[in-house]
């Protein structure tokens, strides 16, 4: 009994794994390929872009000002100090700003995109876009993902910039300490595989995020109900996969551009 | 039109021209879902200007004979023709083009509820980049022919159950379909504007002559359209002399996923098929 469920699990897992495989393989060819829906490109660009960037900014002001004051304490044991800024910059560029940012995205859009598309296809608006000629993966998908992949390259931009900023606010003003130290070091140390690192990570958060949340919607089937389970399965798969994926590409280019 | 086996009735009646071939054509489609057998072995087809009734009760398969019928679901056996073409294992890609020449009608309507009313009978139109001078005339046009002229800036959610659908036939008129296929364009309604919206099919079938294909488990639906005609003066359907019955009006009825009548209103009044006089009665 116990094995059958184990078996039947795997199974839906492996099915579910194969046919993700394929809507993103397929999404990720739409990109290149015209028709592009430039409006709606604009209008989810806006919606994910915008609409995101209060939370992003709260976020990285917060987390930048965490980091400062938890290093500083550990760092004044070894009378480093003066590298907080140098601490914060990279933490933030090459770790905290894609992944903080790729999760609070994951939370607010892949949730709205499962929704939305879920709704759609239990009210048949799939269906009947399908029966007016026009391909629900480009019409709602391709946008929804390219979309995605611009502003999360631009929302970790934002990130960053905020933590850096929330990092040396605390740094002056709680553990007042120079300013111009905290940022001199948190620009000196800096190289370009470190940028490099941070900002290739986005792109592919914005694609899992997205291709996640119009998977999971798309894939709706048991009603109003079916639309919240397929909410929650979205939020849940692509932030663990962000983290997952994460540690991969962390250290691929760790192995292409090793520490000096 | 095909008759089927055994199980199919033939009846009496006027055939429909069939000069041009088909425009939609089931042979030994059955389809399962990886289950047991939703349809089986269905075997039938809609002539030119040819309007078929498909009956049956609730969760006989009905609705999914439909979406077979545009390819929205593909058949596990068997070959589906639309427009003469071969659709059962074509390219999704390739099935929008085809798709875009028939209109169809879903049970809820199935508008785009982030759309105006407006954008979304217009919405073949401006997806084909139609200057926005002719989609507003021609969605005036559609919904001039619904009676919904007023509703062109409203919302769908500011609908009731009736206009939605009246809506939902307006988008698919305004492309001029070369099919049209009605999902339980009743269900759910009052008797008024059941009668309203079967006014209007009565209308399209007598006005622009596109074949369709209706799905429905209402008796009175069925027979209303059967022996009415749309009067151009009147501005309305009007039954037909006693006795008559539009020819190229002809039903097919289902039973548990088979197809167990093909014919016409006098074939299925006068069957001996036990399931279809239950029916009936």
């Amino acid at each position: 009994m116990a094995f059958d469920t184990i078996e039947r699990t795997a199974k839906k897992l492996v099915l579910t794994v194969q046919d993700y495989s394929w809507f993103a393989y397929r999404a990720f060819l739409n990109l290149f390929r015209p028709p592009i829906y430039w409006p709606e490109f604009l209008v989810q660009a806006d919606i994910i872009g915008v609409g995101s960037l209060s939370i992003v900014v709260l976020a990285g002001l917060s987390t930048g000002g965490v980091l400062a004051l938890q290093s500083a304490a550990t760092l004044a044991a070894f009378g480093a100090t003066e590298v907080t800024g140098r601490f914060v910059s990279l933490t933030m560029i090459r770790e905290l700003g894609p992944v903080l940012t790729g999760v609070m995205v994951s939370g607010r859009n892949a949730s709205s995109m499962a929704s939305e598309l879920g709704s759609m296809v239990v009210t048949e608006q799939i269906d009947a876009m399908r029966a007016l000629g026009v391909d629900p993966m480009r019409k709602l998908v391709t946008p929804r993902i390219f979309s995605c992949i611009v502003m999360l390259f631009f929302l970790t931009i934002v990130a960053d910039a905020c933590g850096i900023a929330g990092g040396g606010l605390v740094t002056v003003f709680m553990n007042h300490q120079n300013g111009t130290q905290y940022f001199a070091m948190a620009y000196e140390h800096l190289r370009y595989p470190d940028i490099l690192q941070g900002l290739v990570k986005p792109l592919f958060f914005g694609y899992i995020i997205a291709s996640i949340g119009c998977f999971y919607g798309m894939r709706t089937s048991g009603g109003t109900e079916g639309v919240g389970r397929s909410t929650i399965q979205a939020v849940v798969s692509s932030s663990v996969i962000i983290i997952f994926v994460d540690f991969f590409i962390t250290q691929v280019m760790l192995t292409l551009f090793p520490a000096p | 039109m095909s008759s089927k086996s055994n199980s199919v009735s033939s009846a009496p009646g006027p055939a429909p021209a069939t000069a041009a071939g088909p425009v939609v054509a089931f042979r030994g489609v059955s389809v399962g879902f990886g289950g047991p057998p939703v349809l089986e072995d269905i075997t039938f087809s809609v002539a030119p200007g040819e309007t078929r009734v498909l009956l049956g009760p609730a969760g006989v398969g009905k609705s999914v004979l439909l979406k077979l019928t545009n390819g929205l679901l593909r058949p596990d056996e068997g070959s589906i023709q639309l427009f003469g073409k071969e659709i059962s294992r074509m390219p999704e890609q390739w099935l929008f083009a085809l798709r875009s020449r028939a209109g169809m009608v879903f049970q809820e309507g199935a508008l785009f509820d982030s759309l105006t009313v407006r954008d979304n009978v217009g919405y073949q139109l401006i997806q084909e980049g139609v200057p926005d001078e002719t989609i507003d005339r021609r969605v005036r046009k559609a919904l001039r022919f619904v009676e919904l002229e007023e509703t062109f800036a409203l919302y769908p959610a500011a609908l009731s159950g009736g206009m939605r659908r009246r809506v939902a036939i307006a988008r698919a008129l305004i492309h001029k379909p070369e099919l049209l296929l009605y999902d339980s364009p009743t269900g759910g309604l009052d008797p008024v504007t059941s009668t309203t919206i079967i006014d209007l099919i009565v209308k399209e079938r007598d006005v622009y002559h596109a074949p369709s294909l209706l799905v429905t488990h209402r008796l009175q639906d069925a027979f209303t359209l059967c022996t009415h005609r749309f009067d151009a003066e009147k501005g309305h359907m009007v039954p037909l002399p006693k006795g008559e019955t539009d020819p190229n009006t002809t039903f097919l009825m289902l039973e548990e996923g088979r197809l167990i009548f093909d014919g016409t209103l006098h074939g299925l009044l006068h069957t001996e098929n036990k399931f279809v006089r239950e029916f009936l009665e």
